[in-house]
């Protein structure tokens, strides 16, 4: 008998230990890329590298200025989220409340597909369509700009807005919504007086989570964005090449030396970087947890 | 009063109806593109020649391999800790702080950008470890990469498993793991083999993190160790794209490469979403 | 209680309390059940019937928030004492559900599936199967087909298939949880039948909603009533003259 019991001890203390392996990880994550990060700052002062308007790795002397890095990424983000918030939540909102069933079950899938769709390839997308498109309507010097990053990053990031939204607005119960037609609503008021509101914080979870999705991305950005580390204006900024925080790893990581200052540089901003979607994640997972309704 | 509401809930309508139509137009625009331009392309040769002539001309051969061969390392890497860690959560897991640390652990791996991945591995795995710029740092990188979406779609996998099940085989005097792996898993098999073979779709697709842990920009012939540098195939659509030798020249190498990896993401996508259905449906009787 | 017993005590429950989280479900449940008679336990949904019944093979430890004083006794032995083995108990116990619970097997692998776990020898498997479907009164419907999926039995064959999976682990108490009430009267009149024949090898303790079938089946009834055993007697004492006001009420159906 207490060997039965034994082994059912000894299976379960296994089990955790490959949960216990998630956290560990994501330990091992943080010291090893704020431990390479740090390194950065025994030479070069966090304060600069915080406040410096300047990001020439390679120059002599060097500045390691964020500030490019990070408002690159914020306009870029920006734009995508200005574009793909309303796109994104008027389609949750015709797949779960206005499409009928079978529509929905293929509207569903057809959106997933843009969450499969590779990054390099809404990259290569974006440059040999877009790219050329933009610099054409608008007349620029060039295509590749912060808009045109905007609008692939907001592709990419419907699917995740669609899903999320979708998943909160059909989850609003029936009887909320039944109440409101019975008082002689229609449909529309109905949605956007009771539905919409009362799936507002998933909606929003929805907002964060696309922000993250959008912060992180780097393949597209790099391929489309013409990554000029300058700090861009708004919204003239737009219209010009930017460079975010994760084309700058990506690009130049294969060029640096293992262990210089350039190389704990770009940790500190991977840093940064893991920093800010940590706390657009934990945002998205509070607002998450309060929307479910207890009926 | 009336008729001005409904008026309102036309324009309303309408509105949705446009911006449903330019999200499923995307999706086809993308498709499309990328299909017609790169369908005359793929051919026998193209998947099975090297490159020649400094890319510009031959197949793309060593980038399916290295991109085949990062597949099968993450996935031994993700697949038994993820479903090892969702059988442990949803089965044993009591509320408390372990529970909680491994579910925020999950939720921010989940969320973390694929170029940080790429910055661990290469501190930790290549360097720390000493593998190297290989596919085995690659591999390791992109199973962490891929563990959240494993150990979530096990998760759910298991919770569509009935109570019932689980019920009658403990009144059985049948213990616990017993149960589990006999009545339990195999009813949740269907689930599990969903969220692999999506994560095989992302491992595919996956570009920043092999970008700094050993993919190479071209290698002379195909990796012959789990130390060897590799080609794969998103990294190679990106060379190709951005800084190959000729890049207006390559143009038909670059559509080639980018529709046989939309395919072999697409495909991935579209037997798991087959998959789901069709257990649904069977669940439903 | 009872003035006497035919038989020896089976299951000796003694002043049971239990809790979830911080309401209490029963109060101080004293009862004996007697060996290999059918005993059956009445009340308005919600009384603590079905709760009381998950005491006896410990099915309450699922449940997280659960908490147990008092003592139950099978067979001699004090089920919630610190060195019992609970899986072990639930092989003595076995327990028959609301809902038929077929696993997605084929028949046969459903019935073999505690035999194997338990380590029965592989050939004596086929035996064990015939001999467990034909105690279930199920084997002269299905054992030309026992390799077709459970799932593709009717509900009342389920629930025969149900009740001989758990006698082929060879349990000496049944329980059954309202195992009629997902079935129509004529598979309801076959397991009951089933019943009948069981209790000459088995106790059987079944929770019901209707009084009818306490009264065709059993031979002793317990009355439950907001988590208190209110009377426990003969079947015939408790439908033809119960000492309670309560029981009487309910037996009349004058609540319900």
């Amino acid at each position: 008998m207490s060997g039965r019991k034994i082994k059912e001890k000894g299976i379960e203390y296994l089990l955790s230990l490959a949960g216990i392996l998630a956290v560990l990880a994501l330990l091992l994550l943080c010291i090893f890329l704020f431990r390479d990060g740090v390194m950065l700052f025994e030479k070069y002062p966090i304060v600069s590298f915080l406040t410096e308007t300047k990001w020439y790795p390679t120059a002599t002397p060097v500045h390691f200025g964020l500030l490019p890095l990070l408002l690159g990424s914020l306009i870029v983000t920006t734009g995508a989220i200005i574009f793909s918030v309303p796109l994104g939540i008027a389609a949750a909102i015709y797949i779960s409340e206005i499409a009928t069933p079978r529509v929905a079950e293929v509207l569903k899938p057809t959106a997933e597909i843009l969450a499969g769709i590779p990054s390099v390839v809404y990259g290569f997308f974006g440059l040999v369509v877009l790219v050329p498109y933009i610099q054409r309507a608008l007349d620029l010097q060039t295509g590749q700009t912060a808009l045109t990053g905007a609008i692939m990053l907001g592709i990419m990031a419907l699917p995740t807005i669609i899903s999320v939204s979708e998943d909160a607005i059909s989850s609003v119960p029936k009887s909320i919504k039944e109440g409101a037609l019975a008082m002689g609503s229609t449909q529309w008021q109905t949605i956007y007086k009771i539905t919409v509101p009362a799936a507002l914080s998933g909606i929003s979870a929805a907002v964060m989570l696309g922000i993250g999705r959008a912060i992180g991305e780097t393949m597209t950005v790099m391929m489309v964005t013409g990554n000029s580390a300058v700090i861009p204006g708004f919204p003239s900024g737009l219209f010009e090449p930017v460079r975010t925080m994760t084309a700058t790893i990506a690009l130049e990581m294969g060029e640096v030396p293992m262990g210089s200052d350039h190389y704990h540089a770009l940790f500190a901003v991977g840093s940064v970087l893991f920093i800010t979607t940590f706390i657009v994640n934990i945002i998205a997972s509070y607002i998450k947890q309060r929307y479910r309704f207890h009926l | 009063m009336f008729s001005n509401a409904r008026l309102n809930e036309r324009i309303a309508f309408t509105f949705l109806r446009v911006a449903t139509g330019i999200v499923v137009a995307f999706v086809f625009v993308i498709l499309y593109y990328i299909i017609s331009n790169g369908y005359s392309v793929i051919s026998l040769e193209f998947l099975t020649d090297m490159p020649r002539n400094r890319m510009t001309e031959g197949g793309i051969y060593p980038a399916i391999v290295g991109t085949v061969y990062l597949i099968i390392g993450s996935m031994a890497v993700a697949l038994p800790l993820g479903i090892l860690a969702a059988i442990y959560l949803t089965e044993y897991a009591k509320p408390g702080r372990l529970t909680w640390s491994i579910e925020m652990a999950i939720n921010n791996l989940a969320g973390t950008p694929s170029v940080v991945f790429g910055l661990f591995g290469l501190a930790l795995f290549a360097r720390y470890f000493g593998f190297g710029p290989s596919i085995l740092a690659a591999s390791l990188t992109l199973g962490l990469l891929i563990l959240p979406i494993i150990i979530r779609a096990s998760q759910e996998a298991l919770l569509t498993v009935p109570k019932e099940y689980r019920e009658a085989s403990l009144a059985l005097g049948v213990t616990k793991w017993e149960t589990i792996r006999r009545v339990v898993l195999p009813s949740a098999i269907p689930g599990m083999v969903t969220g692999a073979i999506l994560s095989i779709g992302r491992v595919a697709g996956e570009t920043a993190p092999i970008l700094l842990t050993g993919a190479a920009y071209f290698l002379p012939r195909l990796p012959d160790s789990v130390f060897s540098q590799f080609m794969a195939l998103p990294y190679h659509l990106y060379v190709l794209a951005t800084t190959g030798t000729n890049i207006a020249q390559t143009r038909p190498l670059q559509y080639g490469t980018a529709l046989v990896l939309l395919m072999i993401v697409l495909s991935m996508n579209i037997i798991a979403i087959a998959i789901r259905s069709h257990y649904r449906k069977k669940m439903r009787r | 209680m009872p003035d006497n017993y035919d038989d020896s005590i089976e299951i000796k429950v003694e002043n049971l309390d239990l809790w979830y989280g911080d309401n209490q479900a029963l109060y101080d449940v004293s009862i004996d059940i007697p060996k290999n008679s059918v005993t059956a336990l009445i009340g308005p949904s919600g009384c603590g019937k079905s709760t009381f019944l998950r005491c006896l093979n410990r099915m309450n430890d699922l449940v997280k928030s659960c908490r147990i004083q008092g003592q139950v006794h099978i067979d001699g032995q004090n089920i919630y004492s610190k060195d019992i083995d609970v899986v072990g108990l639930r092989k003595r116990v076995g327990m028959v559900f609301q809902k038929p619970n077929p696993f997605p097997m084929s028949i046969k692998d459903n019935i073999a599936y505690g035999p194997r776990i338990h380590g029965a020898p592989k050939k004596d498997i086929d035996t064990i199967v015939e001999e467990a479907l034909r105690s279930g009164a199920l084997w002269d419907e299905v054992h030309e087909r026992i390799g077709m999926p459970a799932l593709d039995l009717s509900g009342g064959q389920q629930q025969r298939l149900c009740i001989a999976r758990t006698l082929a682990v060879r349990p000496e108490v049944l329980l059954f949880d309202e195992p009629c009430s997902a079935l129509d009267p004529i598979s309801t009149a076959k397991i009951e039948d089933l019943i009948l024949q069981l209790k000459k090898n088995y106790t059987i303790v079944i929770v019901t909603h209707n009084m009818q079938q306490a009264a065709r089946i059993s031979d002793y009834t317990g009355f439950f009533l907001t988590g208190k055993l209110v009377e426990f007697d003969r079947t015939e004492q408790i439908f033809e003259s119960p000492k309670e006001k309560a029981t009487e009420d309910y037996i009349t159906g004058r609540f319900g």
